[in-house]
């Protein structure tokens, strides 16, 4: 037994729904009690989907066990077989038909149903959303994909988009884009928009995409084996990866290289004066590994960022991510308990966050600017506008949304200059994120999407009250705690703990300002 | 004088209404969802959900869409081992709930709250809330109901934890008014305060906001719903020995007016004295329903079922919005309950209990609606079909109780035909 409070991954049937319903022609009856219905509403409300997804729940109740589960079962197949016509059926249990046992996959299966059944075994007391979306698309892919002729064009699949995927819909259209540019065109996008029939022609392809791992590398692999595919390694998000990717593509086509880089703006952005304060900042980095390894390579090389730490939540990816922070000097954070990445992020104190809607919760409870790059998502993570991660657009799309959260270069210094003014002061927040006068102690750092209620430090499980009151034996004199409430909102928080610790570190247990400064000059870079 | 407003004699009521019962797919919450506005309501408890990972994910789904403070709820997530043996599963639980009051001492009140997976695995909630009782009393009190998709719906969790809460309840032979059911406390206070004018007290509420209040229940208690769908609880405080005060539910000012009027008979308020404090507010709220119910009159309303506010809405937005209902889908219809608001509706809709989704979506497409209420799953489909939708979740989060809330509770219905009244978005022809 495990107590948990938010999640990051849903359970595996969840990802299986981000299969179907992602694919056309495709339905899935999935053996579940009413309340599980509530998967819909995160593609209906969450990604407003204006469909619902194709499935069929059976929604069993107490009074149906021992009796007519089984029965329950084979009605609700052939009624959604009759009414939707699919070109190809799904069907599996979630958590709670998995302990009664009915076996759908074998119900299925002595219905003689016309089309394709496969059944699926999702692990729901073991595995998670990412790992059932894998296994699901895997278990199409097996079902369905047939050895068929190379198309004479060069072409390739882009295996892994989802529904509910994190920019997915605009990262097929930009790497389209970028592969049609290299003479590349693109056989079958799966599963996001494939058909069965679509399935059954991937192999016509001349190599795969990965796209997003997490999703579709089981299905990759298994193609490589079973139809000859090779598949690129590279993802490319940011301007370092997506040349990478050309450089992979051009490799495994035998084509000379084209890059055109003339829509590209994120390496001038970086290099403009502007961005100087970028310079250094201290970035915390976590999510899922595929954009992590991608976040951190832009946020160190493309951005000048200091990556300060960095971790995934999806174990599938703990040796990769771990890997990875060795090369950057750090020691991976591998949890799906958000308390624990909470805790990193109070003790790191970074000045930026680049992580998950979860992540985002947590820098406003802690005064700190965010930036999602990746799943969980939330409502505003699929904006109306065009804005993908992959490829040059993504570059620039990226520079854009990391920069947004932060106070501007020059409003940085004004901030400094004006701390007094009634009008132009920090508690007002960064002046083009409008009219949130937030409380001066606990600034929110609000990127695009609607506020978040507001709430006292104090309502929290973590709050153990004691815990966290180490430094509270180091006293603030007056006149210090006056001077620190005229450090700007977004360094106050740093300022406070740096102070503490340099206090607390000389044995020093009363700051006066001259401690404060002495701490300044201390931590000074 | 004030009339409990009645259809005359056999020209109507619904109450007799032949209801149509269909089975199949049924796209409703489950009780857990009661957690939460519950774990809002009452400050001194936690809800331990006893689940798998789709529990916790239905939580954070639901409550994603409204809230993502620090909750006073959280889910003992059930793993493989677990599932081997039940004995451990007893001390696993035991471990996780030391380790939650340890960190928690704010917490005076434990719900262990059973789901699917547990209750097939048939782990025994009960026994565990007893030890765990006996363990931390008297600081905490630990008690368990079923929030599970395979015995309850959607608000359903609300009235099995409230019925869990009555036989704890210290017995009392003091005659006292309770009202059941969580409100926001805004529109909790309007209602007491109401009463209290008419001088009827002392008036306690179900759920309390913290455990150490005067609740108490008796013979001499009389009860009235504020929520339609508390029939267990209801049963419960039956049990110990409570009247229940049948009443239309306080939607909108005829509703409400009705509800305080079965009141203050039951206590002997003078007309003069309930005029005096009614004829304020009810002016008010029948101006604010004016307005608001401009966008309605004449259109036409389909409800799916849901929360089981449905037949009281349909009440309200029939009699005092000028609305048809075509079809009142709830997910039960508990007659004890309803009955008063079923007797004011004017024959015609059609009442459906319980649901087969696909078949309930064609008639609804057939009908075409002016306006559908339903769930967050089908209200972005139906939009995208053309109909005009309100999500019924908002109705269990808003204040819509009350004189004061009459009008915003029209105005959640009249927002969405407003909106597709004002949007200019097609193309040029
Ligand atoms: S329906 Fe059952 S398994 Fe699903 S979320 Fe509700 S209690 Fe959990
Ligand atoms: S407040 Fe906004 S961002 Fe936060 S959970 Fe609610 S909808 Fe999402």
């Amino acid at each position: 037994m495990k107590l948990t409070v938010w999640t990051y991954e849903g359970p595996p049937h969840v990802g299986a729904m981000r299969v179907a319903t992602g694919m056309r022609g495709m339905h899935y009856v999935l053996h579940a009690p009413q309340g599980d219905t509530y998967a819909d509403l995160l593609f209906t409300m969450i990604e407003r989907r204006d469909h619902r997804p194709p499935v069929t729940y059976t929604t069993f109740q107490a009074r149906d066990l021992g009796s007519d589960t089984a029965d329950l079962f084979k009605t609700a197949c052939q009624d959604a077989f009759d009414r939707f016509r699919p070109e190809a059926i799904i069907v599996g249990a979630s958590c709670t038909a998995e302990l009664i046992q009915d076996d759908p996959g074998g119900m299925a299966e002595t219905m003689n149903l016309p089309v394709p059944v496969i059944p699926l075994e999702l692990p729901s007391y073991q595995r998670k959303e990412n790992y059932g979306a894998d296994e699901t698309f895997f278990q199409i892919v097996r079902a369905l994909a047939r050895p068929v002729a190379r198309s004479a064009r060069v072409t390739c699949n882009l295996i892994g988009p989802t529904a509910l995927g994190f920019r997915h819909r605009d990262d097929i259209e930009e790497l389209t884009g970028l592969l049609s540019d290299l003479g590349v065109s693109v056989n079958v996008v799966a599963p996001m928009t494939a058909t069965p029939g679509d399935i059954a022609r991937l192999g016509a392809a001349h190599f795969n995409v990965l796209m997003y791992p997490e999703t579709g590398e089981a299905a990759c692999r298994w193609m490589e084996r079973e139809l000859d595919l090779p598949y690129t390694r590279t993802v490319p998000i940011g301007v370092g990866a997506t040349r990478d990717f050309i450089f992979e593509v051009c490799e495994l086509t035998g084509m000379a290289p084209r890059i055109d880089e003339s829509r590209l703006r994120l390496p001038w952005y970086s290099r403009s004066v502007d961005s100087t304060y970028l310079t250094g900042k201290r970035g915390f980095v976590f999510g899922d590994g595929t954009h992590v390894r991608a976040a951190a390579r832009i946020a160190r090389d493309e951005m000048g960022f200091e990556v300060v730490g960095m971790g995934c939540y999806n174990r599938e990816m703990a040796r990769d991510i771990r890997a990875l922070a060795k090369d950057y000097g750090l020691t991976a954070l591998i949890t799906d308990d958000y308390l624990e990445v909470e805790a990193a992020i109070e003790a790191l104190q970074p000045e930026m966050i680049l992580g998950t809607q979860m992540e985002r919760h947590i820098g406003k409870r802690l005064g700190i600017p965010c930036a999602v790059i990746s799943a969980p998502v939330h409502v505003q993570d699929f904006p109306a506008r065009y804005s993908p991660q992959m490829g040059f657009e993504g570059a620039n799309v990226i520079f854009d949304t990391w920069v947004h959260p932060l106070v501007m270069g020059l409003e940085e210094h004004l901030l400094h200059m004006f701390r007094d003014d009634f009008e132009f002061n920090d508690a007002a927040g960064p002046s083009h994120h409008g009219g949130h006068a937030v409380r001066a102690e606990a600034p929110v750092a609000e990127v695009e999407g609607g506020p978040a209620p507001h709430r006292p430090e104090a309502d929290s499980p973590r709050d153990t009250s004691g815990e966290r009151k180490v430094g509270a034996e180091v006293i603030w004199l007056d006149a210090a705690e006056r001077e620190l409430k005229k450090i700007p909102f977004f360094v106050r928080g740093k300022a406070r703990r740096n102070t503490e610790t340099f206090a607390a570190e000389r044995g020093v247990w009363e700051i006066s300002v001259d401690t404060l400064y002495e701490a300044k000059a201390h931590y000074a870079r | 004088m004030t009339q409990l407003p009645r259809l005359p004699g056999d020209s109507g009521g619904c109450r007799d209404t032949p209801i149509l019962k269909q089975r199949g797919q049924r796209e409703v919450f489950c009780g857990l969802t009661g957690i939460i506005w519950l774990h809002r309501k009452m400050q001194d408890a936690f809800f331990l959900v006893v689940g798998s990972r789709t529990c916790a994910h239905l939580l954070q789904s639901a409550a994603g869409v409204m809230i993502f403070a620090e909750p006073r709820f959280g889910t003992a997530i059930l793993e493989e081992t677990d599932l081997a043996g039940l004995a451990d599963a007893q001390d696993e639980l035991d471990r996780e709930v030391d380790r939650l009051l340890a960190r928690r001492t704010d917490i005076k009140q434990l719900f262990l709250v059973g789901s699917c997976p547990s209750e097939v695995i048939k782990l025994d909630l009960q026994r565990a809330a007893e030890r765990l009782t006996e363990r931390y009393a008297p600081s905490v009190r630990v008690l368990n109901y079923s929030g599970s998709g395979i015995e309850t719906t959607f608000t359903q969790g609300e009235d099995a934890c409230l019925a869990s809460m009555v036989p704890v309840l210290p017995a009392t032979e003091a005659r006292e008014l309770m009202l059941v059911g969580a409100l926001p406390d805004v529109v909790e206070e309007q209602a007491v305060s109401l009463l209290v004018q008419m001088g009827i007290g002392p008036v306690r509420v179900l759920p309390a906001p913290r455990r150490d209040t005067e609740l108490a229940v008796g013979q001499n208690t009389v009860f009235a719903l504020t929520q339609p769908f508390l029939g267990d609880t209801h049963a419960a405080l039956e049990r110990r020995g409570a009247r229940h005060i049948p009443a239309p539910f306080p939607f909108g000012e005829e509703g409400t007016t009705a509800w305080l009027r079965a009141i203050a008979d039951e206590f002997g308020v003078p007309d003069a004295v309930f005029e005096s404090v009614t004829a304020a507010p009810r002016a008010r709220a029948r101006r604010a329903v004016a307005q608001a119910a401009e966008a309605l009159r004449g259109k036409s309303v389909f409800f799916f079922p849901d929360s089981q506010l449905e037949i009281p809405l349909a009440r309200f937005l029939t009699r005092e919005c000028g609305m048809d209902a075509i079809e009142v889908g709830a997910p039960f219809i508990h007659k004890g309950i309803v009955g008063p608001d079923l007797d004011m509706m004017s024959r015609g809709p059609v009442f459906s209990e319980g649901q087969d989704v696909d078949l309930q979506l064609d008639r609804c497409r057939a009908a075409r609606p002016d306006l559908t209420v339903c769930g967050l799953g089908l209200a972005n489909p139906l939009e995208a079909e053309g109909l005009a939708t309100k999500w019924a979740i908002e109705l269990v989060f808003t204040p819509v109780h009350f004189y004061e809330q009459a009008g915003d509770l029209a105005g959640l219905f009249s927002r969405p035909i407003r909106r597709r009244d004002a949007l200019r978005l097609e193309a040029a022809e």
